[in-house]
């Protein structure tokens, strides 16, 4: 298997080349209502590099094939690059060993998964979950559907308008009868990053399990899931420039041993009678039917190429964009900025006086500018607020102060139509 | 931005940030709310009937500039209407603005809803323009779920 193309093509050298990485992403090559496109909607899907494109054409021409399976070349060629994969994964997430690492479809399933499983064979009537009131809808719903069908209660920690958890709150939630923390490493609608370690550390010594929706720290942080020491940790392939449709659960391989199976199917049992199944060992077990081998190893392909451009130059070239843009948005009249966590990253959620964000939107995406406006899935947080929706820019590994520059531009356009 | 002007038109404007009829209504006889969760519009719409005929329409609510002037139309258009006058108005309203953006709207009876013929180029956002007309209708029908046009 070839292990990093993109360097062979481009060899980004440092110090960060922007230019160069822009260049891996033939999407950004398009104009847009006859402008470039800029795209700054990442937090809800980010761009693929080539390599990744690549990847995937290879697999169909020349590998495709079922895993786990077949004796013939192609199979073993399948199993081999997958399995290979697994590895890559269990090493960028820094978990012990790869029976740890599960496929699924994305952050959603993943923590489905998690409810499903640990939640019903944890969980009893009285007992309490807990998430915080910046969780996106799929880290509320699947611990909703689990208390309803455990006469269960959610608890929620209470943030303040900063967009920041309330730690002596969380410290009071943690009771007795609270059995799963579940957390959202960085905030999709705020970029509000949270003391996850801490809160982790809190919840260990009242001995409760600790699940971490790290769907958005996936593309900006390096992640070390047995220093953080939690319990499970899910994100999806999408969020960090791989393909949709693939995800990654890691689970402490001594609960995910006692686990009951989250689906029935191929793969996932080592026998079947009808008098009785046995089930496949980890993490075979929560793998029920054909997985999604061609995106997996587009998620492998994506790994190495940010490990070679390196999280810290990414965190360095983010945290340059998201302080310019704050800076540039902070002086525009009107603009109210709604996420000012001391540690945040990633994102710039706003409101323009007088004009509802999806009129802003609309606008802006007339000067080749996608933004997200709306409620990202975190209704929470709009009532905390009392906001209808916000305008939220997300910022990538390929965009510019100069596409922040023209996002600016085109908010003065907005007030020259709303004047 | 000729063609944002053509979407956001002075009369657009003007109803989304001075709304007509915007008030609540003690003596409505027909009430609806509509909500539009993944954009954010919110809309109340009240009438009140004496028997076929719309003596009063207003609003409540928060909304995109569309919604908001949508509905501010709306409700100065249905003032004093027959029930069938209001639903042959919401048809012409409809047909315009889910006709094809290339040809020339057939402005026939449509009034000043003309206005909103810009919607056309903006497909993502006739669901603004046509929220207020789906709640009058649900409000006129004594639907009581929320309705949406997302």
């Amino acid at each position: 298997m070839r292990t990093n193309p993109a360097t062979e093509q481009h060899g980004h050298s440092s110090p960060y080349d922007v230019f160069a990485i822009r260049k891996d992403f033939p999407i950004l090559r398009q104009k847009v209502y006859g402008k470039p496109l800029i795209y700054l909607d990442n937090a809800a899907t980010a761009q693929k590099p080539q390599v990744v494109i690549d990847t995937l054409r290879r697999y169909y021409e020349r590998t495709n094939s079922n895993v786990h399976r077949g004796v013939h070349a192609l199979s073993q060629r399948a199993t081999e690059e997958f399995e290979n994969t697994r590895e890559k994964i269990r090493d960028f997430i820094d978990a012990s060993d790869t029976r740890e690492i599960v496929f699924v479809r994305g952050t959603t399933e993943g923590i489905n998964l998690i409810a499903v499983s640990y939640g019903d064979s944890h969980v009893s009537a009285g007992d309490e979950v807990v998430v915080s009131e910046m969780e996106h809808h799929s880290n509320i719903v699947p611990w909703q559907l689990l208390c309803e069908r455990k006469g269960a209660h959610l608890k929620v920690i209470p943030m303040n308008d900063d967009g920041e958890l309330l730690i002596d709150e969380y410290a009071k939630l943690l009771t007795p009868k609270t059995k799963i923390v579940s957390l959202v490493y960085v905030s999709n609608s705020l970029g509000t990053i949270n003391p996850v370690k801490q809160m982790i550390e809190m919840a260990h010594k009242k001995g409760i399990c600790v699940v971490i929706d790290g769907a958005q720290a996936a593309p900006h942080l390096a992640v070390s899931v047995r220093e953080l020491d939690c319990d499970f940790y899910v994100f999806s392939s999408h969020k960090m420039y791989g393909p949709m449709g693939v995800g990654v659960v890691y689970g402490k391989q001594e609960l995910l041993e006692k686990m009951p199976p989250y689906q029935g199917g191929g793969d996932m049992i080592k026998s079947v009678t009808f008098a009785k199944t046995i089930y496949n060992t980890l993490p075979f077990k929560f793998e029920a039917g054909t997985p999604n081998v061609g995106d997996v190893l587009g998620l492998g392909a994506v790994v190495d190429y940010l490990q070679h451009i390196g999280y810290p130059a990414i965190a360095e070239h983010e945290r340059d964009l998201l302080e310019y843009a704050t800076a540039r948005l902070s002086t525009v009249d009107g603009i109210r900025l709604i996420g000012t966590a001391k540690d945040k990253l990633g994102v710039v959620s706003f409101v323009l006086d007088g004009v509802h964000p999806h009129d802003l939107g609309t606008i802006v995406d007339r000067e080749g500018i996608a933004i997200r406006t709306g409620h990202h899935c975190t209704q929470p947080i709009m009532q905390h607020y009392n906001l209808p929706a916000t305008s939220r820019a997300s910022f990538g590994i390929y965009n510019t102060r100069d596409e922040v520059d023209a996002l600016v531009a085109s908010i003065d356009k907005v007030k020259e139509v709303f004047k | 931005m000729d063609e944002l002007r053509e979407l956001y038109q002075e009369m657009i404007l003007d109803h989304h940030k001075n709304p007509r009829n915007f008030h609540g209504m003690d003596a409505a006889s027909h009430a609806a709310e509509g909500y539009n969760p993944l954009c954010g519009d919110k809309v109340t719409v009240y009438l009140q009937l004496d028997r076929d005929t719309i003596k009063d329409i207003s609003f409540e609510g928060s909304g995109c500039a569309i919604c908001t002037a949508s509905t501010s139309v709306m409700t100065e258009l249905l003032q004093g209407k027959t029930l069938s006058e209001a639903e042959a108005l919401f048809g012409r309203f409809r047909a315009l603005v889910t006709s094809d953006p290339g040809e020339k709207p057939d402005q026939a009876g449509l009034g000043k809803l003309v206005i909103f013929a810009g919607v056309r180029e903006y497909p993502i956002r006739i669901k603004c323009a046509t929220l207020p007309w789906h709640t009058m209708q649900a409000a006129l029908e004594d639907k009581s779920e929320t309705v949406s046009t997302e």
